[in-house]
């Protein structure tokens, strides 16, 4: 075999290729890979920008923005506190109401639930992701909280005794249906990250424990839920997330009350809530503007930081396979 | 160890207290279940008794809402079509962008690690609530009033960074299905990369790419707060994308705060059209990943 | 051909399955019962076990001598897990599966309609092939983890560990780390963990799937050892597919194939002079 027989003109060996029909190969990946930087920028870049339009208020403010409690548009002062705390109470309702729902029905769907209803009921229980949150907020305003005004008017009465849980005036729109409307929405997230966790849950330790004589719920309490807690706090956490960044059922159910709610069933107000609101008569006033978008910064590092630390919890749970991902998106795409 | 007999009467009981926790959680778990379901029910049981009457009434589809503070308040023609345009253009940046990236992150990307900071930072952003992406276009583009000021791209332009991170992720999924052993025998035969994307990965997943963009789709329907800093609202139907448009989502949020009966039976009627949309997307998407795992 | 171990025996008959379903007792234990017997056997008739349509377990007879150690063996997937899972009613756990027949304690029948099974597992005990102590317990707490179920507390409930943790061997090695997490142990102490887990709830009887297919010889040794002493105080059925172990540890041998007990007797017996020729095929290493 000569050196003639694998050359072409120009002395290249044939198996080696051009110059040329390399480029599409190399284009492809620069291309591929510019976009996916161009994610990590753009995050970035928009923090930069966000707190760039936020300088006016917090050199302004300083730190009474989130600790002071007063959000007065009228005269122009913006201490945010309500907003906080209006957004971490009804987080915290939608919580305490929707993860040990979520759980319960997790749990009831991956253990004890016959095999053939568990696919159709899992899909339905997912499906309450794809109401839109503009849809529950109208459900919400025109029926949920009228229908659950004389119950939660009852409620207060009864329990006036128990600082804040009871006693004052009950609004039509408050802390608490806001927080429930809101435990809905991150129910199917919670549920559906909890339902991934559970089934990782090794048989082995489950047989380990029915064979020392545990009931069903035994086996639940002593061998699935001690596996999967750092999984589903995870889960809980991605809901905690969910709830605090929710703008639009909140926005139309919590009151609109700048002023601090002394009550669970008083109205309010949250961070996205009142960017929502706000917008359009801050337009032409600076400073207003300016604190609004403080406020979407506050609630964009908050956010930030509780998806960070429930993916954390999550991948701690399932022993590194990424589960939270797909759960998010609502669908089994894996066969799982 | 007993030397006596064992019999059924012998036999060490499990104590009452036992098995009524077991029945009793066990039925605490059935219960939570169905709580679980009942606002589901709840919701499109509402929306159909008080929405139908709105779609059977006349004009409703096929008028635009007037702003009329008497009378007929008009229908919601501009507020589909607005959503459909909107969420049109936004699923056409986002699908290829966000499978760009998967394949980015399938293709050349498993071992890097700027590739894992690419895919924990794509995770984080599907915790990101809406309204930061509305504030993010409304900084950058709606502010310095770039090609105007609230118009139906800029809206489409948030809307696909929420639906981004949807359809990478499940981009991803899907593109890792593809067993290594297809690429590599592509590659073996002298195939250039590009052309085994293009000519065998892609083909093999289009399925379930499919599936994950219109459940992106789906959501990005759905979504309210970016619309109302970019597009803002607008009453009349318009091709025009440089325009304020109406939404779905806006056309109801507006309609919810209205005091008018009317208006309210509107809103109804329109919640009912969103999630009909929303719920044809996502079965749709079901049937197409149920129908290929079958084949 | 597996040489036959231990003392030299009398010859004993052998019976296969189509004759009778009783062993002829063997001399060792029939040594035994002179002391007192303090164990209960096991009998199991007509025991068939399905997996939906697979019919895993066919017709099974046997008995489990009391305080013996009864051997399983059988080439892979001929059924030994599943009829002895069936002993203490876990293979119904799996979704599909079902077993009909009679598993009897003296005259309790553990497939009776009014018999709970979460009781039968309190007397029918199981060590499983791999080693599972509950990941997020200490060693004291894994221990303790059944009797808590029924409610034994405070100075009860540290006795018994301790005495299970002594009954196997582990006591020396954890009783200064008692309250460490159970899965820190070594692979042969887990498997001894599991034990003293199985023997703190006192059944009568246990059951052991392959205990020590995931264990090296040293720790092996320690169990087999273990198994020994154990039979004293309880019946022991050990499913392995090792046959010098099972002619090391058992004083009864039953042989599987498919489902179905071809033949069984006293160990030294099945080893050196079986009766069937599948089982001489298998002993012999021809097959499996």
């Amino acid at each position: 075999m000569g050196a003639s027989a694998t050359t072409v003109s120009g002395g290249r060996s044939a198996l080696e290729r051009s110059p040329l029909s390399r480029l599409p190969d190399q284009l492809l990946q620069w291309i591929l890979t510019a976009l996916a930087a161009a994610i990590l920028v753009l995050i970035g870049y928009f923090f930069v920008r966000l707190i760039g339009q936020s300088s006016t208020s917090i050199n302004h403010f300083g730190f009474s923005f989130v600790f002071g409690n007063n959000w007065d548009a009228a005269h122009n002062i913006f201490h945010a506190l309500p907003l906080v705390v209006g957004t971490l109470v009804t987080s915290a309702i939608a919580l305490l109401l929707g993860v040990p729902v979520a759980i319960a029905a997790a749990l009831f769907l991956t253990e004890i639930c016959p095999r053939r209803v568990r696919g159709p009921l899992a899909i339905v229980v997912d499906l309450l992701a794809a109401v839109p949150s503009v849809v529950w907020g109208l459900w919400g305003v025109f029926v949920l909280a009228p229908k659950l005004l004389p119950a939660e008017k009852w409620f207060a009465s009864t329990f006036s005794f128990i600082p804040w849980l009871g006693g004052g005036t009950v609004n039509l729109y408050n802390y608490f249906i806001a927080g429930l409307v809101l435990a809905i929405m991150i129910l199917p997230i919670v549920s559906a990250i909890a339902r991934e966790v559970i089934s990782t849950v090794p048989s082995q330790d489950k047989e380990a424990s029915l064979a020392l004589g545990a009931t069903r719920w035994e086996m639940i309490r002593m061998a699935v839920l001690p596996y999967s807690r750092s999984g589903i706090t995870g889960g809980a956490m991605l809901g905690l997330g969910r709830a605090i960044g929710e703008t639009i059922a909140v926005v139309l159910l919590i009151g609109s009350n700048p002023i601090l709610g002394k009550h669970l069933f008083s109205p309010g107000y949250s961070l996205a809530a009142v960017i929502a609101n706000e917008f359009g008569e801050a337009a032409n006033e600076p400073i207003h503007k300016s604190a609004l978008f403080e406020a979407g910064l506050v609630l964009f590092i908050l956010t930030l930081l509780i998806n960070i630390a429930a993916r954390w919890f999550v991948s701690r749970g399932t022993h590194g396979k990424r589960v939270a991902g797909g759960a998010m998106t609502g669908v089994m795409l894996e066969e799982t | 160890m007993s030397a006596a007999r064992m019999s059924l009467s012998t036999l060490p009981a499990v104590s009452p207290r036992r098995r009524r926790t077991d029945r009793i959680m066990r039925g605490l778990l059935v219960l939570a279940t169905a709580v679980a379901l009942v606002p589901l029910v709840l919701v499109i049981y509402y929306l159909l008794k008080k929405g139908l009457s709105s779609w059977t009434s006349g004009g409703f589809f096929s008028s635009d809402p007037n702003g009329n503070f008497f009378g007929n308040p008009g229908g919601i023609r501009s507020a589909i079509f607005g959503s459909l345009e909107i969420v049109g253009l936004a699923t056409a940046i986002a699908v290829p962008i966000g499978i760009a990236v998967a394949l980015y992150l399938t293709e050349y990307g498993r071992e890097s690690r700027f590739a894992d900071v690419v895919r924990y930072f794509v995770d984080v952003m599907t915790g990101v609530p809406s309204i930061v992406f509305g504030l993010f276009i409304y900084i950058v583009l709606v502010i310095a009033k770039v090609g105007g000021a609230f118009t139906g791209w800029k809206a489409s332009l948030a809307v696909a960074l929420l639906m981004l991170p949807i359809v990478v992720r499940s981009a991803e999924v899907v593109l890792l299905l593809v067993p290594s052993s297809l690429r590599e025998a592509a590659l073996a035969l002298g195939a250039p990369r590009w052309r085994v994307i293009a000519r065998v990965v892609l083909p093999t997943s289009v399925s379930g790419l499919t599936t994950g963009s219109l459940l992106a789709v789906a959501r990005g329907m759905g979504e309210t707060a970016p619309l109302l800093f970019t597009v803002s609202t607008a009453f009349a139907l318009t091709g025009n994308l440089s325009h304020q448009m109406n939404t779905l989502p806006v056309q109801i949020y507006t309609d919810i705060q209205s005091p008018r009966n009317a208006i309210e039976a509107r809103a109804w009627g329109a919640g009912l059209t969103l999630v009909a949309l929303v719920l044809i997307f996502n079965l749709i998407a079901r049937l197409i990943s149920s129908r290929s795992r079958m084949a | 051909m597996i040489p036959p171990e231990t003392t030299s025996k009398e010859p004993t008959e052998v019976s296969t399955r189509p004759e009778t379903g009783h062993t002829q007792v063997s001399p060792r234990a029939a040594d035994r019962s002179r002391r007192e017997r303090t164990g209960h056997g096991v009998e199991v008739r007509g025991l068939n076990a399905y997996y939906g349509a697979v019919h895993a377990v066919r017709g099974f007879d046997i008995d489990f001598p009391a305080n013996e150690v009864t051997a399983i063996i059988g080439p892979s997937g001929c059924g030994k897990s599943t009829m002895v899972r069936c002993i203490n009613r876990m293979h119904e756990e799996i979704p599909g599966a079902r077993a009909e027949g009679t598993v009897k304690l003296d005259e309790l029948d553990v497939y009776h309609p009014q018999v709970d099974v979460t009781a039968v597992r309190r007397l029918v005990g199981m060590v499983f092939q791999k080693p599972n102590p509950f990941p997020t317990m200490s060693v004291f707490d894994n221990v303790a983890a059944g009797l808590r179920l029924t409610g034994t507390r405070g100075v009860n409930l540290k006795d018994r560990v301790h005495g299970a943790l002594r009954a196997v061997g582990l006591w020396d090695e954890v009783s200064g780390r008692l309250d460490k997490p159970g899965i820190g142990l070594s692979g042969g102490q887990q498997q001894r963990l599991c034990i003293a887990r199985t023997i703190a709830i006192e059944p009568e009887v246990i059951l052991m799937d392959e205990p020590c297919s995931a264990l090296d010889p040293v720790a092996t040794l320690k169990i087999e050892e273990l198994m020994d002493e154990l039979k004293e105080r309880y019946t022991i059925v050990i499913v392995t597919h090792n046959m010098q172990q099972a002619a090391r540890v058992s004083d009864t041998t039953a042989f599987m194939l498919s489902g179905e007990l071809i033949e069984h007797g006293g160990t030294n017996d099945i080893f050196t002079n079986p009766g069937d020729e599948r089982t001489e095929r298998y002993v012999t290493g021809k097959f499996g």
